[in-house]
């Protein structure tokens, strides 16, 4: 049975090796989710076979209630909202870690790992470690949901040695796991999780808005890592191997996010970085005496009309706006016109990787004309105009040569090369890192200041 | 030397040094882990190889997986592999299940199962309707 059981928990671990495989591409990327599904049908099935099991009827009942919830969750929710849907189901895997590392602890023989209070060093050790990253996931996603959603302000909090009571905490959870293994008391047990439960709020605190992306992949890594912890607990390879590439995945799209910043990963972890982006600084008095071309709705449609090739550049500010399938309906005017129309997108642009993408297809602008950065940065310079919309330090050109600009070196899209560039923002206010772009006062900027959406469907009025 | 050589040879350098560290903490690591087997003696628990280097490879195995998904399906990517993290079920299921558990391990499990399902079935759902929306080509 056991040899049965351990085949088909490999089968499945090949199965979501293939699932993850098949999103290569677009194209093969629907077999692959089947291939997930059927991996994590097996996986359930099998454990439900396990000798220890005896009794099915309260699993059922567990999987119909969360079931229904999560379908109902994912079938309404919008999908502007899929960062903090994103965070909030992180934060799920790591309190059922938690949970399953405290079954273990309350009943190891289930597991065969000792009896209670008597389990082996090496398990408690594993268990203490599933244990810790499974709470930091679970109040650090907390505190990432509840930013993203705009429950508490985006911007970093920060207070005076905030890296040092950090450092503390990490120490004393050390000593802790050491503790747990001297005493094996569930006193000990508890308190690392209460720690690693603070732990996971003062590590995300101090991160601000803007580097949202880094810490939704990273927190997609850390539900990973629980999962393989809690793996080498339970002794099931399954574990192990899907919690590693859950844990490789968010390693990799955290590393994809830092490299489109420019920063390092430490940088991002210590935050005070960034504030509040759906908060419009005035910068009015910044503007000194520097005028910009604040344009209308029907200068852009003239504008955009009379090019040949137009490329649109979106960002944060048009899921905000929620202005994709505004946008889209300018786009089909354009095309239909015989203007070249396609999109370039940043690879931060949003609040979680591959966010753009996933409005841009909701709104049922086909994947081939969408680009990622260094596909079409050669195309600016060809292009007759930019349609910035609701993007803004992703285009600044200051990232380039003004070296004391603290985005200096940040990989940005060339869009200062196109003959018009417009920009589509909501005031003159500055980007999230507080930043003026010079790029607004050019003299081949228009500013169109408004609502992206409103802006967008009176750009389509004017062409009609 | 052009300053795109310099700093290429800049990175290549630092990543031989972090292969360096990272190579001589994996050592440590063996060692230690030797000694923890040694110690135990006939309770040894050869689990912790066997997980260990099923681990390293899985690892290794995601990150090249990984670097071939397409950027313009990193968010399918997150809700996918949200989904199956969720794979921790399996543990879940068995301590809900087990006579063998005490009251409060079941109780536990009940609760992990549950947060577990709303993870699978709404990491699943949504994965799909993403999946869907890149299908549709006009």
């Amino acid at each position: 049975m056991a040899i049965v059981s351990s085949l088909a928990y490999l089968v499945a671990s090949v199965l979501f090796i293939l699932a993850l495989r098949g999103l290569s591409h677009p194209e093969t990327a629907g077999r692959g989710l089947t291939y997930g599904i059927i991996g994590m049908v097996i996986a359930i099935v099998t454990a439900l076979m396990s000798p220890q099991v005896d009794g099915w009827v309260w699993i059922i009942i567990a999987i119909a209630i969360g079931g229904t919830i999560g379908t109902h969750i994912a079938k309404t929710i919008e999908m502007t909202s899929l960062p903090q849907l994103m965070a909030g189901f992180h934060s799920l895997v790591g309190l059922a870690a938690i949970c399953v590392a405290a079954a273990a602890f309350y009943s190891p023989e289930t597991y065969g790992i000792g009896t209670y209070g008597d389990i082996k060093t090496l398990s408690l050790i594993e268990m203490a470690l599933g244990l810790a990253i499974g709470a930091i996931t679970f109040t650090g996603s907390i505190i990432a949901w509840g930013k993203l959603q705009g429950k508490i302000s985006g911007k970093p909090i920060v207070f005076l040695g905030q890296h040092k009571l950090n450092a503390m905490l990490g120490i004393a959870l050390f000593l802790m796991v050491i503790m747990l293994c001297l005493t094996g008391s569930a006193f000990w047990f508890w308190t690392i999780a209460i720690i690693a439960l603070a732990l996971g709020v003062l590590m995300i605190i101090p991160i601000g808005g803007a580097d949202m992306p880094v810490i939704v992949s990273m927190l997609n890594s850390y539900s990973g890592w629980a999962a393989a912890g809690i793996g080498f607990t339970l002794h099931n390879n399954l574990l192990i191997i899907t919690g590693a590439l859950v844990g490789a995945s968010g390693a990799i799209l955290s590393y994809i996010m830092c490299k489109g910043m420019n920063r390092s990963f430490l940088s991002v972890i210590l935050g005070g970085f960034g504030g509040d982006s759906n908060s419009d600084r005035a910068a009015a008095a910044d503007m000194g005496d520097k005028n910009a071309n604040i344009g209308a709705a029907e200068d852009a449609a003239y504008i955009m009309q009379n090019a040949s090739k137009v490329i649109i550049v979106p960002g944060y500010g048009m899921a905000v706006a929620q202005a994709q399938h505004a946008l889209r309906e300018m786009v089909d005017l354009l095309k239909g016109e015989g203007v070249e129309v396609t999109y370039a997108i940043h690879p931060v642009a949003g609040r979680m990787p591959g966010h753009m993408n996933v409005l841009l297809a909701e709104a049922n602008v086909p994947y081939d004309e969408v680009f990622e950065m260094e596909d079409i940065n050669r195309e600016f310079a060809m292009a007759d105009v930019v349609y910035v919309i609701g993007a803004n330090d992703i285009t600044n050109p200051a990232a380039k040569n003004d070296s004391s600009s603290p985005i200096y070196g940040m990989p940005i899209l060339d869009v200062e090369k196109a003959k018009t560039v417009l920009f589509v923002k909501r005031s003159m206010g500055s980007g999230y890192a507080g930043i003026e772009n010079p790029l607004f006062f050019e003299d081949n900027t228009m500013m169109l200041l408004g609502d992206a959406k409103k802006m967008t469907e009176n750009i389509i009025k004017a062409m009609e | 030397m052009s300053e795109k050589e310099r700093t290429l040879s800049q990175s290549a350098q630092e990543l031989v040094e972090r292969l360096q560290e990272l190579s001589d903490n994996a050592a440590e690591l063996a060692l230690e882990a030797g000694d923890v087997i040694a110690q135990s003696g006939n309770n040894s628990d050869p689990f912790i190889i066997t997980g260990l280097t099923v681990f390293v490879l899985a690892c290794f195995v995601g990150y090249h997986v990984v670097w071939r998904v397409t950027p313009a399906l990193h968010s399918p990517l997150m809700a996918l592999t949200n989904a199956i993290s969720s794979v921790i079920i399996v543990g879940a299921v068995i301590a809900t299940g087990a006579a063998s558990s005490s009251g409060f391990a079941n109780f536990l499990g009940f609760i992990a199962v549950i947060l577990a399902s709303v993870n699978i079935f709404g990491g699943f759902i949504i994965t799909k309707r993403m999946l869907h929306m890149f299908k549709k080509k006009v």
